[in-house]
Order: C-alpha cells, then structure tokens, then sequence
C-alpha cells in the first residue's frame, strides 16, 4: 500500500468512515462552494472617511507610516518627499503595474529602475491590490507588475492603495480576488502585509528591520 | 524515527533547569511579555471570545471530514502546478525532502521555521548527506549555531540572553572584524541580517512550514514577523512546504477566522506583519517565484489520534499561548520536556508521537491550573487531556510503585467513607496536637518531597468534611 493509501485507510479507520458516503461528500462540497463567513469583527464595519482613518490608525498601530494624497499625479512628489525627509538615496524600484507607470515620475528626480529585486536595492514601490481597515492589512498580489521580491528584499518598501480598494475585513478582499481569478483559484502569492518586518527573538525585545524591510510606507490615493 | 528525546529524564532536566542562573533570567521574559500583550489584544476585539469558538468549530468539522478535504486540497494543488508527496513518518518525509534537494542539485537549503521539520529532524538529516541546511528565523538561527531544539514554539531561543547570542556570533562569524562591537541587540540583528542576505541569495532550495493549508484553493500559508520565510520561498528554485495533515482548513474565509485568534493569542499582535498565501509554482505572468511548488503532507502519528480523545489536540494551532501562561514552563524552560513541542500542548502532544512510556512525565508537570485551557485559542482542553495521559500512564503500570502503593491506600480508604472519616480525623487530631507549638513540620515521615523544599503547616486539629458538618449544622439550627 503507498503511502498516502495508507494515511488516507488510517484517517478513515479512526473517524469510522469509508470515504465515499454522499452525506460527507455533500457537507465539504458544499462548504467549499460558499465558503460561509464567521464572526466579522464590528470594528472595521465602517464606511467612506472612517474606513480610511481606521485603516490609517491600524496601519500606523502597526508601526508603518501612511500619507494620503488627492490624486495618483501627486504620488511621485510624495515618495521623492517621504526618501528626501529620511535621507535616503533618490532611487526606486518597481514592476511593470500600469498604474505606477503611468504616474509622472519624470517630476521628480528619482532614478527609476524596474523588474524584480536581485537584493541589493534599497528603495522600491509596489501597488496594492487592496487594503484591509480591520487591521491596517495591505494585499498585495504577485505576477510581473508588482513582483514579490519587492515587498522583502528592498529596506524602504512603499505601498502605493486606493482608497477605493481599501476594504473593512480579509473576507471582502477575498471576495475581489475570487472576482479577480475565479472561485478556487488564487494569484501565485497573496501577501498580507501588516507593518515593517520585526523580531523579538533577543531578549523578547522588539526590533525593526528583521529580514524584510525596515520601513513601511504607505501612499493612500484619494481619488 | 523521530529527533532524539531526553523526556524521560524530565525531573532531571527540570532540576538542572531551576539552577540554571541565565535560564531563569531569560524566563523572565516569558512571564512579563506575552502575558500582558495577549491580554491587551483580546481586550481590543469584543469578538474575540466568539472567534475562539468559531476557530474551534472550523477545526472540528475539518477534522471529522479531514480525508475528504486532503482530497480537494491535493487536486488543487496539482491543478495549480505543484505536486503533493505523503509521508507516514519521520523517515519517510526526510527521504522526500532529500530526494527533491537532489533533483534540485542543491548545495543549501534555506529554511524558515517549522515546527513539523523539528519533529523530523531534517537539519542533522541533509548535513549527513551532503547539504547545508541554514535556518532563516532569527531565533532559529542562534539556536542552530548552539546545535538545540527550540525551547519555546514560538521564541526558540527564548532561553537565551543577548551575551549568550553574542558569544556565538563571535564564534561563528569568524569572517567580521573581531573587534566590533555587539553590545546592543538591534546590533545582533543586524549582523544576522547582513549574514542570512547572502545565505538566502545562494539558496538552491527553500523549506517552510505551513501554519495552515486551505482546500478551497490548494494554498499553503505561513505566518512571519521576519520576513524569513518568504525570502525562503521566492528565492530559491524550489520551494518545498512541510506540513503535518491537520493543518487542512476548508476555505479562505475559515482560514481568516483562524488567522484573527492566532496572532492575538501569541504575540499579541493584531495581525503578524507577513501572512503568506502561496498557491503552486511561478507563472507566465511571474517575474519571480519558485519554479518548483512541493508539499510534504505528514502524518507521524496524527491519524491515529483521530476518533481518540486526544482528537482535540489536532485542532492545535502551534500559538504558545499555554506556555507563555503556564508556571510549569515558566519555572523550567522548554528543553526540560525533552522532545519537540515544551509546555502544556507538548505535555500532551509529546506522549501521542513518541509514547506515553518515554513522555510519561510531562503531562504530570502540571499543576492544573487551567490557565492553559483558558487562553487556547481554539480551547483545547489541556488539563483534561493530561488527566486522561495519567490514566493510561496508571492502566499501563508505568506509574512507579511508591506512588501506586500510595493510590491504592488512598483508595481502600476512600471507598469506606466511615473509615476515612475515622483515619482523617486521628490523623489531623495526631498532626494538631504535634505541631500546636510551632504552627508547622519542618519534617514528616514519608513526606520528604514536600518538606525538603517547604515546611508543611500544622493541620488545625479538625478535618475538613468534621467542620463543614459542624458549620452546616449550625447554620440549619
């Protein structure tokens, strides 16, 4: 008997089951079909402004740092700002997400390079595909606009959101990337991010910058 | 096999433990830190009671259909482009994960941290044959270089103080200039980042764990404050994903369910700050990723504790709450419990995998307080569970005979109520009259193991059940 004949015998001898009973069979396929929802928090059930001031509590709760602009032309000026006011060098990676290009970076100085990260940058951008106001979440998705590499390997990693795409609870982003990729199916990676990466291994005491970035900005787009 | 334990050696370990100057410093932390941020964060959320509940209901309706939802999870995976592998026991998982290392060609293998790659003892596995295994997580990072387990599920190296980590630095990172200096912590970790960078760079495989897998899509998540574990994942070729077979959630909604008591209960964050979802290989759309997706699904012991009481442990969501609240772990550390998993989801895990006869300490280390009980996310009844180890730990005749002996005195008397009202009461009478004078023993006839330690006070003279009567009775008169 393979192995996983075995475990599967194993598991079905101890719950006293044979594994083709329809009434089982019914249960599981129709929990996966609707995926019921559980016990929504009554916090991030709120809309328009307070949903974005939650999100931004949170976020910053979380030690990132947040600035809102009115629309996606002002995002370039607003990260050359938040890189000048840290002192950090006026370079910025990113993918190839058509709502970054199609900002007017030529405004700025910055120096622009693009694709995913071999390690050695110290600034990039990503855009979001969703915020999360519960907790200050963002989602990002991976795929070539906005490669994974950038939310770990760079030391200043900023998140570009709408504040359109910034949702009360983890089940309604769900609900978009179900809408997005189809019922089942999900993007290679879905990162949740909370905050810059931290550890508390040395004596429980908290310190920044563990093995991803050691800060986390966030741009919330208003428009 | 299983990694090595010294759990049948507990009194031994908890003993040197207790005089160990460092342990106990650094167990200090255990007991201000996460008690009070646990406590804040569940204060925050008025639905964190009923989210416990409904995390324990997901996990039971998952365990009780958990071959059908292994099932759908192993269909999806495959859809997405990765492959599953099942593994009946610790030999069987290191074969497959030294298998696909060898297919990879790989020279390093990054890791973040797993618990289940502990139980299996894949580090001392791959360095046997030929490749070099380097743990990611901070904390498991330390403790590799001091060749220990983990002490604690969460904080491996939560035994240890910031000298002790600069020692080692110092031995292992011979490469950095020797006068440098490592007072500070954040100075520690900075090290460890610049020395991991170069490691995760060069890895040819990278080794997770998995906090959960969800059936709905064929997602595999892990849950990091660090940022090791992706950087573990993306890098590399190949990613391989170990998981034992409870970790089976059906859906995404269910798994944010879990994901909201988990973090809570262990850090006392609101959320961990990477929560990773990963779903197959790299695509075409891919700029990056892992070309090659395996999950190793292990069982080790797990499908026999099914339709057992101690099902209720599968629904385990490895937070460390029970250690951090209990005084047994504050007291002795982790690497007292001798084997994998320390504190009360240890004491009763521990004799589920490797035997009530090596392990039978453990679930005896406890001063059932419930504090453990009361803090589980997905409300394992520990106490009870190491109540029932006990039982069969005594149907087994594995208890030692003093205190068998002892029991079955206690028994005779206890089954003749007249009897052990009569013995009680010349006892406490004896013991009152003795001790009148000074209020307490300092010595008592077989009663060596308290005495030795702590005085035992005079009994007052009358037993309980002597006064309640009196006392009841003057009540109804």
């Amino acid at each position: 008997m393979s192995a996983r004949d075995e475990i599967f015998a194993n598991i079905r001898r101890s719950l006293g089951v044979k594994g083709s009973e329809t009434i089982r069979k019914q249960i599981v396929q129709d929990r996966l079909e609707r995926s019921p929802k559980g016990v929504i928090p009554a916090r991030g059930q709120v809309s328009g402004e307070e949903r974005i001031a939650l999100f931004k509590t949170m976020a910053e709760a979380s030690l990132a740092t947040v600035t809102e602009v009115s629309s996606t032309a002002d995002v370039p000026q607003s990260i050359a700002l938040f890189l000048r006011d840290h002192n950090l060098p006026a370079t910025l990676r990113m993918g190839d997400d058509p709502r970054l290009k199609s900002m007017p970076w030529g405004d700025t100085t910055l120096e622009i390079a693009h694709g995913p990260s071999e390690g050695s940058d110290l600034n990039a951008v990503s855009h979001a595909f969703g915020g999360v106001a519960e907790t200050g979440t963002l989602a990002m998705i991976s795929g070539h606009e906005n490669p994974s590499t950038l939310n770990f390997l760079p030391d200043n990693h900023i998140i570009v959101v709408s504040a359109k795409d910034i949702a009360s609870d983890y089940e309604s982003v769900w609900g978009r990337v179900r809408f997005a990729f189809g019922k089942g199916s999900m993007p290679r990676t879905v990162n949740w991010i909370t905050g810059p990466s931290r550890s508390g291994d040395i004596e429980q005491t908290l310190l920044l910058g563990a093995h991803g970035p050691r800060r986390l900005h966030v741009v919330v787009v208003r428009e | 096999m299983n990694v090595h334990s010294t759990s049948p050696q507990f009194k031994q370990n908890a003993a040197r433990a207790l005089h160990d100057v460092q342990l106990q410093k650094a167990l200090n932390n255990v007991k201000q830190g996460f008690i009070d941020k646990r406590q804040a964060a569940a204060d925050k959320l008025p639905e964190f009671e009923a989210l416990r509940d409904s995390a324990r209901d997901i996990k039971n309706h998952t365990l009780e259909h958990l071959d059908l939802y292994l099932e759908a999870y192993e269909e999806k995976v495959k859809a997405s482009g990765g492959h599953v592998h099942f593994a009946r026991n610790a030999e069987e998982a290191r074969e497959i994960i030294l298998n696909i290392c060898r297919d990879s060609g790989a020279k390093t293998v990054t890791k973040g941290k797993s618990m289940i790659s502990e139980e299996i003892g894949i580090n001392h596995y791959l360095e046997a044959n030929g490749i070099r295994p380097v743990e990611t997580d901070l904390g498991e990072y330390i403790i590799q270089l001091r060749n220990e387990l983990p002490s604690h599920i969460i904080a491996p190296a939560v035994h240890l103080n910031a000298t002790q980590v600069e020692q080692d630095f110092r031995r292992v990172h011979t490469h950095l200039d020797a006068k440098r200096d490592l007072s500070e912590p954040v100075q520690l970790l900075t090290e460890a980042r610049a020395v991991l960078r170069e490691r995760f760079l060069a890895a040819d495989v990278g080794i997770t764990g998995a906090n959960f897998l969800v059936a709905e899509t064929g997602t595999s998540i892990i849950v990091t404050n660090e940022g090791n574990g992706d950087l573990t994942q993306i890098l590399p070729k190949t990613h391989i994903v170990l998981a034992s077979i409870e970790k089976l959630v059906p859906t995404l909604d269910d798994v944010s369910q879990l994901l909201r008591v988990l973090a809570r209960s262990a850090t006392g964050q609101e959320m961990s700050v990477y929560t990773t979802f990963s779903t197959g290989p790299r695509r075409a759309s891919d700029a990056d990723g892992p070309e090659n997706y395996h999950v190793v699904l292990i069982d080790n012991g797990r499908s026999s504790m099914l339709g057992t009481s101690f099902e209720e442990m599968l629904r385990c969501i490895r937070c460390g709450a029970c250690m951090n609240h209990c005084p047994v772990y504050h007291a002795v550390g982790g690497h007292a419990y001798g084997w994998v998993y320390p504190g009360p989801m240890g004491a009763v895990l521990t004799p589920s995998l490797i035997g009530v006869d090596k392990a039978g300490h453990l679930p005896n280390a406890s001063t059932f307080c419930g504090r453990c009980e009361s803090v589980c996310p997905v409300r394992i009844p520990l106490p009870k569970l190491m109540r029932h180890w006990r039982e069969r730990e005594f149907e087994r005749h594995l208890t030692p005979a003093s205190v068998r002996s002892g029991l079955g005195l206690w028994g005779f008397f206890a089954r003749r109520p007249a009897l052990y009202r009569l013995a009680t009461r010349a006892a406490m009478a004896t013991l009152g009259f003795a001790g009148r004078q000074r209020g307490r023993f300092t010595w008592l006839p077989f009663s060596k193991g308290w005495t030795k330690y702590r005085d035992f006070p005079a009994p007052q003279g009358e037993t309980f059940q002597a006064r309640w009567q009196r006392e009841r009775k003057g009540r109804t008169a």
